[in-house]
């Protein structure tokens, strides 16, 4: 059961859905204050969608100032895995952890409906259970989820299979290559604009978000098996 | 030491969409003024930054805007520094 910090900062109000979503899942998930350092142990960090701070200044530019974040980077850098969901993917653009950043909306509007994704890449800990291919029906709720980033660093994200998830039947908010989420160069550090962890449940509209947090779940089991076998293989 | 105020002002990075400058530029042609274009809406800022030098001063703001102020991605920004 892989043990799940979601960081809950002032702002957050999909600190309680994410986290249900992790349990729902198997998982051992509970909150860590932005003020705390101490991630508990944490196999996976999850930064989910809010307001932090009022969106002041720009989304998450202050958030990724918190106490909390320099263990969000410490726990990337050591190979974690990490999801920032809507605004948790604008903290980790700020933060320096994914390239590129969110801006306005194209068409300046608050949006706030289904959106259609494409699973682009299954090499994440949080897609590994969908197919390529596969299109999900996702929430959307932001002002600010037009991503965005130079000619070179896009060009870097198509060709390394970064890019993770991509829009489909219309670009809600004028991203570059309808990007709606990425990944870094490890893999490990993913960020999404729509809400997985609002969709679920057939309760819920759908259960086509639930995978990204199964994906934790299975990752957790093959570790589990490869380390058992590298046990058994040194008791032989 | 003497306290200078500073004036930031960051931008949406150029070759970037800007759908505030847009939809301020569309909203004045409809008032009338159609002599305008290329509209871009940013922000302004004020410090006031205690230093030894304007060019301190200066230096400090500059080293806000690369942490803070701007985002390097998507704004560009520069400082003018008044009289302490």
């Amino acid at each position: 059961m892989p043990r799940v910090a979601v960081v809950v900062f002032p702002g957050s109000n999909c600190d309680a859905d994410t986290l249900a979503a992790a349990r729902a899942a198997g998982c051992d998930a509970y909150y860590v204050w932005h003020r705390d350092t101490d991630l508990q142990r944490a196999d996976v960090v999850v930064l989910p969608g809010g307001f932090s701070y009022g969106d002041y200044l720009r989304s998450g530019a202050i958030a990724r100032f918190s106490p909390v974040m320099a263990s969000v980077a410490a726990h990337a850098r050591a190979g974690g895995p990490v999801l920032g969901i809507c605004n948790g993917f604008q903290i980790l653009c700020e933060a320096g952890l994914l390239p590129g950043g969110l801006m306005r909306n194209a068409r300046q509007r608050f949006l706030s409906r289904p959106a259609w994704v494409r699973v682009e890449s299954t090499d994440t800990p949080f897609t590994r259970l969908y197919q390529v291919g596969e299109v999900l029906e996702l929430p959307i709720a932001h002002g600010d989820g037009r991503y965005v980033a130079d000619p070179g660093t896009t060009a870097e994200l198509e060709a390394g299979d970064r890019v993770v998830w991509r829009y489909v039947r219309d670009n809600p908010n004028g991203s570059t290559n309808e990007i709606a989420g990425i990944c870094n160069a490890g893999r490990n550090v993913v960020g999404i604009m729509p809400h997985p962890e609002r969709r679920n449940a057939p309760v819920l509209g759908g259960p086509d978000g639930a995978r990204v947090f199964l994906s934790m779940e299975a990752r957790n089991a093959t570790q589990h098996a490869v380390d058992v076998r590298a046990v058994g293989d040194s008791r032989v | 030491m003497t306290a200078y105020r500073v004036e930031v002002r960051v931008m949406p990075r150029a070759a970037l969409l800007d759908p505030q400058g847009q939809a301020v530029e569309h909203a004045l042609h409809a008032l009338g003024f159609g002599e305008v274009a290329r509209v871009r809406v940013g922000k302004h800022l004020l410090l006031d930054v205690e230093a030894a030098s304007r060019d301190e001063a200066a230096a400090r703001a500059r080293a806000m805007c690369d942490r803070l102020l701007a985002n390097p991605v998507t704004e560009d920004f520069d400082v003018a520094v008044g009289t302490g």
